[in-house]
């Protein structure tokens, strides 16, 4: 079961490092002005309201076994990676939209101020509004990291022998509770440190 | 479009023709004309919303203007076909509310600009830069971040911000507006040793003895139109147009002279 665990951590890191970026690039897409950006604009709106509406469960169903079902060569068949795959696209959207409210929340003043300097919209972006939007939103962000990191379980109907799909088994031949009890401490293992550090990160915003 | 450095323009650092700009249906500027000469301090009167900040806003291009022309050094700078980032670096702008960046130090915010938008090295922005605090009076404080300082010391900070980019003119906007009567002081001082030094500035203003004191002209923004502009003592002493002498009365009443 801990090997099947430490599937779920590896998932869950390079996922949430994925989410990371993608989440950040859709929040600036959808928050830039530029007409010429208007069908990137467009596309990552759809993006996030499809894939935020859309039930992860049912998203891992679709794309864990919809994608194998279409037999086109090159695209993956790995059901880790399918299911990986799904929780990043679910996952993006939210973390893209706790960005772009982060983004928001920057006094415009502070735009004024960076552009007067002679910094451009993007300078402006890199050194003044996203350093402050970041900071703001690190504890909603590490919260939605908590709740990857046990929806990283959802593959577990996709079949690949993963912490909670291993405790089933060993569960269903035994019938006993045990394992699934095991299972959800390897869990807690996880998401309690990253709960005190959300606390953490919330105290020290407040004191600044 | 010159090409190579040109002698110091004899006509005026700014020139301001006819600006309009309207929010919606609210006529804000309605025409004004204005022009601030080399190392001339002019200051801007004129009630709350009488478009002064508005008027600052728009010469840097931080606001589009609806119709007139602005002039930095001869050239239009309102040309659809300007580049605005490269005005900006040619003029410096104080903020009412000092609008510094929280998460820098202040030596963090008084290079920033001339780290990025002016490609000056590091070693030798952060010289400069230590060199603008200790002129301001604000020596030992450079990694201090804003939330620790005072007003009047963030204000101080601005100012050195706006200056370091070595601007061609500077816009200040009501700087000492936020500040706690107590604070008001040490900006003023900030600002009256820009003018020894000869920067070209254009300041909108509410204190009066103020403008009288660092100002070479006074001009008074009334319903989006400079109504009256002139020397400070004849344009507060002794204003010819009546709205001048209401609004300067006004003040008088509300104890602001």
């Amino acid at each position: 079961m801990l090997d099947g665990f430490w599937l779920d951590v590896k998932l869950f890191m390079a996922v949430e490092a994925a989410v990371l970026v993608a989440g950040l690039v859709v929040a600036l897409v959808r928050h830039s002005r530029a007409p010429a950006l208007f069908p990137l604009r467009l596309l990552a709106t759809v993006y996030v309201d499809v894939f935020r509406g859309i039930p992860t469960i049912l998203l891992v169903y679709l794309i864990g076994f919809g994608v194998p079902a279409l037999r086109l060569s090159g695209l993956p068949t790995d059901p880790v990676v399918l299911g990986g795959i799904a929780l990043g696209l679910s996952y993006g959207a939210y973390v893209a939209e706790v960005y772009r409210a982060g983004i928001r929340s920057v006094h415009r003043g502070q735009r004024d101020a960076a552009l007067a300097l002679g910094l451009t919209e993007a300078q402006a972006m890199r050194h003044v509004i996203l350093p402050q939007a970041v900071r703001r939103v690190a504890p909603p962000l590490l919260n939605d990291f908590v709740a990857l990191q046990k929806d990283v379980a959802l593959i577990s109907i996709l079949g690949p022998a993963e912490a909670f799909r291993i405790a089933q088994v060993i569960q269903g031949q035994t019938f006993n509770y045990t394992p699934l009890i095991a299972a959800a401490l390897l869990y807690l293992l996880v998401t309690v440190p990253l709960a005190r550090l959300v606390d953490r990160m919330g105290g020290a915003e407040g004191v600044r | 479009m010159s090409a190579a450095p040109a002698p110091p323009p004899a006509g005026p650092v700014l020139a301001i023709r006819g600006v309009t700009k309207a929010f919606g249906p609210r006529e804000v500027l309605r025409g004004v004309d204005l022009e601030v000469r080399e190392h001339e301090a002019v200051a801007l009167i004129g009630a709350s919303g009488s478009g002064k900040s508005t008027l600052l806003r728009c010469i840097d291009l931080l606001e589009e203007i609806d119709d007139g022309d602005v002039f930095l050094d001869g050239e239009v700078i309102t040309d659809p076909a300007v580049d605005p980032v490269a005005v900006r670096r040619r003029l410096g702008v104080v903020f009412q509310s000092y609008n510094l960046f929280p998460h820098l130090t202040a030596l963090q915010n008084v290079v920033l600009g001339a780290r990025h938008a002016l490609g000056v090295p590091r070693e030798e922005a952060e010289r400069r830069g230590r060199e603008l605090l200790a002129r301001f009076g604000l020596a030992g404080r450079e990694d201090d971040r804003p939330d620790s300082l005072s007003g009047g010391q963030q204000q101080r900070v601005a100012i050195a911000r706006a200056f370091a980019g070595r601007p061609r003119a500077l816009l200040l906007d009501e700087v000492t507006s936020a500040l706690d009567p107590e604070l008001v002081g040490e900006v003023l001082d900030a600002v009256r040793r820009l003018k020894e030094e000869g920067m070209t500035m254009l300041i909108a203003t509410h204190e009066m003895s103020f403008a009288r004191e660092v100002a070479d002209r006074v001009a008074f923004l009334h319903e989006g139109r400079i109504v009256e502009i002139g020397q400070p003592e004849s344009l507060l002493s002794d204003p010819r147009r009546e709205e001048t002498r209401r609004f300067l009365r006004r003040l008088l009443e509300a104890g602001r002279i």
